[in-house]
């Protein structure tokens, strides 16, 4: 932002000037201001990558037997407005997106925003459920492997995450419905919840929480049960993620005057993990939460398909397969905002969280 | 004496050697990691040679399970997956190289320049790089790729257009903190151009951690461009690829070794380059993690020193 300074780290100089006269408000504005500019890059790119398609988007959306007739031709090309230039086209594109149209999907034959609806939270179920899952573990691991680092515990550590971060998870997901499922008979089979179960009155579209706010406790149970195998699935990629960082951070901050005075003062192991290291680097972890949850998006796509999970994943492989544009942009955008708007939320937490960093 | 002279000479060569024998070989995960990563670089450029069938004949029994003669079964259609997984070596790892090497070049390039000149040319280089990563890599990668219509050659495009921009960042940052460094200036008082200072002063101190990038992203890369063809979106059959081969299992539950063992490949695959960069990056990055376990180090002995 200040570029042109001699002083070698301009971005912190910046920082320091702001600072003296910004409260939390002037770095919201300044955060929202550079998410909508990226929004609006994000509409650029699905819109453009639309106008990519080879062959041609007439046919393509109203099928070769339409398209044949000339009058249905014309018609179409008026409404959507494909004799127009291409700002023009943009402009209408965004005009239907402001208006919550994304186009009708190809497979569904349904409006993408109505399938959406019901997909987008099937997604976010899981991929919170797994936030929570590879965070914990990975807390766990992560600290471990820093205080035994170089022993084994940190070797074996090191291995398991590495591995993690390898598995292909299309694979894995495969390979564990196969066994737990097919084999074992331990798990539930595929969907979000058994056949014989009606879903829950639509709260807040997560199953489990409108199972329990409708105070049905089968309903619960089985909507969990059915969450576990793909949410452990997804979890391992975050957990290889977020443990090489939160090793490292917790190396950091062992190194750290204020531990070593913990440990002086006698207080308890636990206590100096729990009050002293792991408060100092629930910052540093926090950043990478928003890195993980990329991950498990780009996961979703992946491993829903193979649990039947009606989710955003599914949504997006059966339009990927079908090769149905209007759906595959849907999600792009879809998932494009859900990254914006959690990163928001992470920069967000940090700059309440730490008082000394108002302006990341 | 002269024995004395002969252990001497000895135990000075025996340093020598162990000097020059690079720490990457002392980390038992590197050395595992650069042995299997070898191999399959080897089977992948010699395995059509050697597959004991035509990947794509259908010659054998359906179904066959894993035995003597078809060491891991044949397919739904007759086919030996033995030989299709060697074959989907030569089609995946060529390709992931070579689109780690272009992402790196693509990525390094935009990052140089952006990082070296900064103002307006940073400004809109690094908007372009924060647009790109707005999205998750799989989900832009998938769009573009059924953009693009899909094919292999089109995936490798996507898996490119979503990897350069972490090379960008990184390259960006190291050049920032290169750039006002005193031999650089020096180096332009000299009179050299902005080109030569950029490739002769800064890009030799940026090459060990784009290295280490590129290792690590090389896994990243593989498993991409299956996770494409897994969804239909690379690959196009019969290409023995083993993303699509996983994707083609899931007709076939029962017979566990069609997807096993294409899984596998991809698993011990990146596994062995993620290792091997993992080792890589302890020598060549320097401003990585080592210097938070030196800082652990001197902790240690400080509090080693207090009790």
């Amino acid at each position: 932002m200040t570029t042109g300074t001699t002083s070698p780290a301009p971005a912190r100089a910046g920082a320091r000037r702001y600072r003296a006269r910004s409260p939390l408000a002037r770095y919201l504005v300044r955060r929202a201001g550079t998410s909508v500019l990226l929004l609006v890059g994000v509409t650029i790119v699905t819109f453009t990558l639309t106008n990519l398609v080879p062959g041609d988007p007439v046919s393509a959306a109203l099928g070769e037997g339409a398209a044949q007739n000339p009058e249905t031709r014309e018609a179409f090309i008026r409404s959507r407005g494909l004799d127009q230039p291409f700002v023009v086209q943009y402009l209408l594109y965004m005009g239907n997106l402001l208006r919550g149209d994304l186009g009708t999907s190809l497979v569904t034959g349904r409006a993408v925003t109505t399938d959406l609806a019901t997909a987008v939270p099937a997604t976010v179920e899981i991929a919170i459920a797994a936030i929570v899952v590879s965070l914990a573990v990975s807390i766990v691991l992560g600290t471990l492997a820093a205080y035994r680092r170089g022993l084994v515990t940190d070797q074996v550590v090191r291995v398991v995450t590495l591995v993690g971060l390898s598995v292909p998870t299309f694979w894995l997901a495969l390979v564990s419905f196969y066994i737990f499922f097919l084999q074992l008979r331990i798990a539930p089979g595929s969907g979000r919840i058994s056949p014989s179960i009606t879903p829950p009155p639509r709260v807040t579209g997560f199953y489990t929480i409108d199972y329990l706010l409708n105070g049905d406790g089968v309903g619960f149970l089985d909507a969990a049960a059915h969450l576990a195998l793909p949410v452990l699935v997804l979890s391992l990629v975050t957990i290889g993620l977020l443990t090489r960082f939160i090793r490292t951070s917790v190396l950091e901050v062992l190194a750290s005057d204020y531990v070593r005075a913990a440990r002086a003062k006698g207080l308890s192991g636990a206590r100096v993990v729990l009050d002293y290291v792991l408060r100092g680097a629930s910052l540093p972890i926090l950043t990478v939460v928003g890195v993980a949850f990329g991950a498990l998006l780009s996961g979703t796509v992946l491993v829903e398909s193979v649990f039947s999970w009606p989710g955003l994943g599914t949504y997006a492989y059966n339009s990927a397969s079908n090769l149905d544009l209007p759906g595959i942009m849907g999600v792009g955008l879809v998932v494009g905002v859900i990254y914006l708007v959690i990163n928001f939320v992470v920069d967000l937490l940090y700059g309440v969280l730490d008082p000394r960093v108002r302006l990341a | 004496m002269s024995t004395d002279n002969r252990t001497d000479a000895l135990a000075s060569a025996g340093r020598r050697t162990r000097l020059r024998w690079p720490r990457a070989w002392r980390s038992p995960l590197g050395i595992v990691g650069a042995v299997i990563a070898i191999a399959w670089v080897i089977v992948a450029f010699t395995a059509s040679w050697w597959v004991p069938f035509e990947p794509n004949a259908q010659v054998l029994p359906r179904l066959q399970e894993p035995g003597v003669d078809t060491l891991l079964g044949t397919d739904g259609t007759g086919r030996d997956i033995f030989s299709r997984l060697m074959t989907g070596a030569t089609v995946t790892i060529p390709l992931a190289l070579m689109l780690v090497v272009a992402a790196m070049v693509i990525g390094t390039v935009v990052g140089a320049v952006a990082g070296y000149f900064g103002r307006w040319v940073d400004e809109t280089l690094m908007r372009i790089t924060d647009l790109v990563m707005a999205f998750p890599t799989v989900i832009l990668a998938m769009v573009i790729a059924a953009s693009l219509g899909p094919s292999l050659f089109n995936a490798v495009i996507a898996a490119i257009v979503v990897s350069w921009p972490q090379y960008a960042r990184v390259t960006r940052s190291l050049v920032l903190g290169l750039r006002g460094q005193n031999y650089v200036i020096a180096g332009r008082l000299l009179g050299r151009s902005p080109l030569t200072s950029l490739t002769v002063d800064i890009l030799p101190n940026i090459v060990g951690p784009m290295l280490v990038l590129a290792t690590l992203d090389i896994g990243a890369a593989i498993l991409l461009l299956s996770g494409l063809s897994f969804l239909g979106l690379g690959a196009q059959p019969p290409t023995a690829e083993w993303g699509s081969m996983i994707s083609w299992a899931i007709q076939n539950f029962d017979a566990w070794w069609l997807g096993v063992f294409p899984g596998l490949a991809i698993l011990t695959v990146v596994a062995a380059f993620n290792f091997l960069g993992d080792a890589l990056r302890d020598i060549l990055d320097p401003t990585g993690e080592v210097a938070h376990e030196n800082q652990a180090d001197r902790a240690a002995s400080a509090t080693g020193a207090a009790a």
